[in-house]
């Protein structure tokens, strides 16, 4: 089985997710190749052939002018796999490519069970087993679903590969959203709100815990949305990662991108009515109970500690 | 102007899932069910953007699915659309997102729409794939996960949501096809007037059969519900005792209570 890789590059940095695909090609025990539009400057640590063209003149995103190039790699290289990251990169040019190829394609894989690819549904309550019916196939990869039992080494065999072609978007240039006053990966305890508090005045509770705590708060994706607190509060592959000593998820159910932000904390508590939430697989501690009153009464005993 | 938004009926992602008969998709008994809430931002964009051109643009809607999802659809009506499109499929969660995408692509494309949004995904199935396969059957350009959109005579300024709190800004010129992002827009709540209204609006009913010309690119072993791997505790009971025994295994497991 063969396997083409493509790899992903930011602001002239080259992301960590590439070596995840890496990790899954073991996993298939995949022949791996590369594809990378990054730089010279930045290149993969892998044994391999990669197939590199120039972000400065193909942009870091161009999805047409990628898609033209990866598709003239497909033709050379015959993959049975082009495999990308599940990220706005990869879920982006993924189904351009299989469009175009009339390919299959699994997104957002987690698992490989006999020659079938596990997929979550239902914000991960349920899986799925799904196969492709081309031979050949694309398959975007959930990301930390899989990762390199050691450090990334190796050296590549570069083939430099370019266009000419044009895209019909263009890209101005990135923007980052202001972190403002608050850092959330400093903090020692983070009391995070989900879309569980309800109605914004419910945030309150959960600040004053975090402060009868000595600690932040933070906020789910869907609080964040809502315009009941600002971005820099949002934890989760959007938003912040963060990695306190105590991790409090006050009403957050843990879809996969708030999990990715904070599963890295050293002890997790969950307060949620929701004894199935799936925040449950990676709490310490899961209490069962209505936030809104729950909160308040661990506050008092936190302040009278 | 011709604007189509195209949304899906999910469940209530707070359910308890049951795997069905056939096993390789969720038994639909004793579901809530509401709007993609990734399409919800879609629609809203739409109606905006109709309101931004006022009597000179046209707003369809469209849904793929059994009767119930006349819901979604009506809902979209009283939210600004200005017809709705039922295609009507009990078994359209057999099928892909290969097909489920030809079968928007076969109705959108004679009927030149100017501007097309999804959700960036469905809730349920999250393939991320159909807005992008639609326009590329369409043969228009697709900006994906926007956060952010402008229209400014015929051409589109959009944000696209990056990991880590970046966004990437992107220019387009229609037509084109956008995924819509959560966050992208604060969807408005259909009025009592407005649900009145929208009951009187066209209501389409196209069967799938007319549309559906493709096969699956993949096929489903099976559903499963993962084995759970909670070596948590779990505490239930009185408030006052939960609280105690949290303050208790903290006091123990972790050193931030001085």
């Amino acid at each position: 089985m063969k396997a083409l890789l493509v790899g992903e590059y930011r602001e002239g940095r080259l992301l960590g997710s590439t070596y995840e695909l890496v990790a899954f090609a073991r996993k298939l025990g995949a022949e791996a190749a590369l594809f990378l539009v990054g730089s010279e400057a930045q290149i993969p640590l892998f044994n391999g052939k990669l197939y590199l063209a120039d972000a400065a003149q193909a942009g870091e995103y161009n999805p047409e002018v990628h898609q033209k190039l990866l598709l003239e790699v497909i033709a050379k290289e015959k993959p049975d796999a082009v495999v990308f990251s599940h990220s706005s990169y990869g879920w982006d040019l993924a189904p351009r490519v299989a469009s175009a190829l009339k390919l299959a394609q699994v997104s957002e894989v987690v698992g490989v069970e006999g020659g079938a690819f596990v997929v979550p549904s239902c914000n991960a309550k349920l899986r799925r087993s799904i196969r492709p019916k081309t031979a050949s196939c694309v398959l975007t990869v959930q990301a930390g679903a899989f990762s390199l039992a050691g450090e990334p080494a190796g050296t590549p065999v570069v083939e430099k590969v370019q266009t000419d072609a044009k895209g019909a978007l263009e890209f101005v240039g990135y923007e980052v959203t202001e972190k403002g006053g608050v850092d959330l990966t400093k903090a020692e305890v983070i009391v995070s709100a989900g879309r569980g508090i309800g109605k914004p005045e419910n945030l309150e509770l959960i600040a004053q815990l975090a402060k009868a705590m000595g600690g932040e708060f933070g906020a789910s994706r869907p609080v964040v949305d809502s315009g009941w607190t600002e971005h820099n509060r949002q934890v989760g592959s959007t938003g912040q990662s963060v990695a306190p000593k105590l991790y409090l998820a006050c009403g957050i159910s843990g879809s996969i991108q708030h999990l990715a932000g904070m599963k890295k904390s050293e002890f997790i508590v969950a307060i949620n009515t929701d004894k199935d939430a799936p925040i449950g697989e990676f709490a310490d501690v899961l209490v069962v109970a209505d936030l809104k009153q729950f909160v308040p009464v661990l506050t008092e005993k936190m302040k009278s500690l | 102007m011709k604007i189509l938004a195209c949304i899906k009926q999910v469940p209530d992602m707070e359910s308890k899932f049951k795997v069905n008969a056939e096993g390789v998709w969720y038994s639909d008994a004793d579901l809530a069910w509401r709007m993609n809430e990734y399409d919800e931002y879609a629609v809203e964009q739409a109606v905006q953007l109709k309101e931004q051109h006022g009597d000179s643009a046209d707003l369809t809607v469209l849904s793929i699915g059994s009767e119930r999802v006349k819901e979604a659809l009506r809902k979209a009506l009283a939210a600004g659309a200005d017809r709705g499109v039922h295609v009507k499929d009990d078994g359209s969660h057999r099928k892909d997102p290969y097909e489920i995408a030809s079968i928007i692509a076969a109705f959108a494309k004679d009927k030149s729409f100017d501007l097309v949004f999804t959700g960036m995904q469905s809730q349920d199935r999250g393939s991320a794939q159909v807005g992008v396969l639609v326009a590329g059957m369409l043969g228009i350009p697709a900006v994906t996960t926007i956060v952010d959109f402008a229209f400014d005579q015929g051409t589109i300024t959009a944000k696209r949501e990056l990991e880590g709190g970046l966004k990437s800004v992107v220019k387009v010129k229609a037509p084109a096809l956008f995924t819509c992002q959560l966050g992208l827009n604060i969807p408005r709540y259909p009025t009592l007037p407005n649900i009145m209204k929208a009951k009187k609006k066209e209501l389409l009913t196209v069967e799938v059969a007319e549309l559906h010309k493709v096969e699956a690119a993949v096929s489903v072993e099976k559903m499963f519900v993962p084995e759970k791997q909670t070596g948590g505790v779990v505490l239930e009971g009185e408030l006052n005792d939960l609280a105690d025994k949290l303050v208790r295994i903290l006091k123990e497991k972790t050193t931030v209570l001085k």
